[in-house]
């Protein structure tokens, strides 16, 4: 094997070198955005200096240009999760909007009063709010499957609730707050055997990890640009094109129309019908620049690298006397949740930004986690490509001192 | 090792935050209010103890940062003996200190409070050193919801 180009994608992300407090930066706090490379911010610059026009519009050249780009995005994302077909990528903001899509259209059609949408006690409030919406609407009911204490999902008792009412069900692929990669090819295969459709938060899987959502077989793969080295303000919603035919649009407007007069409108086809409006186009042809760069990497090594570094930041974790780590599941993505005793996360993430490392603290919009862990937050590193065992350290020597000063 | 935080963590915080203040439960209180902060997940619960205007007794129960909890350790401190005017008066100061819109507040009439000022330079942790003010607040208006910094 050959050995990750480390020192390269370090040079290749100009923030890094920054100074935060006087500090060289340590950023991490990938799990909520990771930083962006020289060549997806020099693509944007670039669509905007030399490509840029609306999409689907015009005769003239630039539109055209910029069409052409646009669309190659959306191919080369389907060749990185190897979809089928480019009208199954559909173009939204993000993790967020692809799931208040499928609520609303695939929801609203589909789901009726008594029915069940399943989901887990690890879900992102961006898993759980679209579908308290939905069961506000339609009188279905929200059935939430259990973890237990290293924070994995209860498998047995999550198939148990797949019963005759569920109509669809919806998990992280791996879950931000705790670092759980979820066992979903089996979750598939059970819900598919009594034809329930599922739908994958990939917010958090897809930096670290090859995804394929042929392999996975799921229905639906929700996930967001920023988290993949990509723009804020775009996002993918994957689906499966027999199912995506079968819904109705979720926004009116430019674009996801074929031919309108007063009395009705004949709906665009896929994915049009579902991209309103003029997209985030500078944005979707820079995620597609993101994409280029991570399979000059490789998403296997990736994958690789990060279980390293995980590994190392849990074995020197471990080490400190007072430390407790929030999510210990056998199968885990590069997320380090911890608590210290009695020092407040707060206090953690303020102490550690005057050393210039980064991390997350607070409920990571997981509330149900905090509230299962009996904590009222975390404080929570979370590891991405160009992070270092020697980071770790400084963040470890970081806690070490914190810990000396609360006394 | 962290001397840029030593504006924000004086000596005096860490201290209350080891060993709060009027950490109880006033049984008889006139007034009980709880504070929420949704950013961080604090919580805590207020008691005032009541005569006429002038507050009696003052304590707290709950958990949060040490900044919050220094905060509400001393906020009990200070506002016990003072009228409802007074207490309302000092809240205003501190806000003011806190949120660093008045670069002219007279640190001498908040006395111990001033070990806070160093929030100023915190936006993300400004909430954290206002929420027991904002449920102090809430408590002599005697408002009977949680109040939330939200």
């Amino acid at each position: 094997m050959t050995q990750f180009p480390i020192d390269k994608i370090r040079n290749d992300f100009p923030i890094l070198n920054e100074k935060i407090r006087n500090k060289p930066l340590v950023y991490l706090d990938n799990a909520a955005s990771s930083q962006k490379p020289n060549v997806v911010i020099d693509c944007i610059s670039h669509v905007y200096r030399h490509d840029y026009a609306n999409v689907h519009r015009g005769v003239h050249t630039l539109s055209v240009r910029s069409t052409d780009k646009f669309e190659g995005a959306r191919e080369k994302i389907k060749d990185f999760i190897n979809a089928e077909s480019g009208k199954e990528i559909i173009f939204t903001k993000g993790t967020t909007e692809s799931i208040n899509l499928v609520a609303q259209s695939y929801g609203k059609a589909n789901i009726k009063a008594g029915d069940e949408i399943l989901i887990s006690a690890m879900e992102h409030h961006s898993n759980i709010v679209p579908w308290q919406m939905l069961s506000e609407q339609t009188g279905a009911i929200l059935k939430v499957a259990p973890i237990n204490l290293r924070g994995e999902l209860i498998l047995d008792e999550f198939i148990k609730l797949i019963g005759d009412k569920t109509r669809l069900i919806s998990i992280a692929h791996m879950s931000n707050a705790l670092g759980t990669i979820n066992p979903v090819k089996q979750i598939i295969a059970a819900a598919h055997d009594k034809n329930i459709p599922v739908l994958l938060d990939g917010a958090q899987a897809i930096p670290h990890m090859p995804v394929d959502v042929l392999d996975l077989d799921c229905d639906f793969y929700a996930f967001s640009g920023h988290k993949l080295y990509g723009p804020s303000g775009i996002g993918v919603l994957y689906g499966k094109q027999a199912l995506l035919e079968s819904m109705p649009p979720y926004q009116g407007g430019g674009d996801m129309i074929r031919k309108v007069t007063f009395e009705e409108t004949e709906y665009n086809t896929l994915p049009y019908k579902f991209e309103a409006g003029t997209p985030s186009i500078a944005d979707a042809i820079a995620l597609g620049a993101a994409i280029d760069y991570l399979n000059e990497i490789g998403m296997g090594a990736v994958a690789v690298y990060e279980a390293e570094l995980l590994d190392y930041a849990t074995e020197q974790a471990k080490k400190i006397k007072g430390l407790r780590i929030i999510g210990e599941a056998a199968e885990k993505g590069a997320i380090l949740s911890f608590v210290l005793d009695k020092i407040h996360p707060h206090d953690i993430g303020t102490m550690l930004d005057s050393l210039g490392i980064a991390v997350r603290a607070g409920h990571h919009c997981a509330m149900p986690v905090m509230d299962f862990f009996e904590v009222p937050a975390t404080a929570r590193a979370s590891f991405a490509i160009y992070n270092t065992k020697q980071e770790i350290d400084v963040l470890m020597n970081g806690i070490e001192s914190l810990i000396e000063v609360f006394g | 090792m962290f001397d840029d935080l030593r504006d924000l963590y004086q000596e005096v915080i860490f201290d209350h935050n080891r060993n709060p203040r009027n950490f109880r439960i006033i049984e008889n209180a006139d007034r009980k209010v709880d504070g929420f902060n949704p950013l961080c997940g604090d919580r805590l619960t207020l008691y005032l103890k009541m005569n006429g205007d002038v507050i009696e007794d003052a304590s707290f129960q709950g958990s949060g940062c040490a900044i919050s909890t220094a905060s509400v350790s001393l906020m009990t401190e200070i506002v016990k003996g003072k009228t409802e005017a007074e207490a309302e008066a000092l809240f205003k100061t501190f806000h003011e200190m806190t949120t660093g819109k008045d670069e002219q507040v007279n640190l001498e009439a908040v006395g111990k409070l001033a070990v806070l000022a160093g929030v100023r330079e915190y936006p993300a942790r400004v909430k954290c050193a206002t929420l027991a003010w904002h449920t102090l607040d809430a408590a002599l208006k005697n408002e009977k919801q949680a109040v939330s910094t939200e």
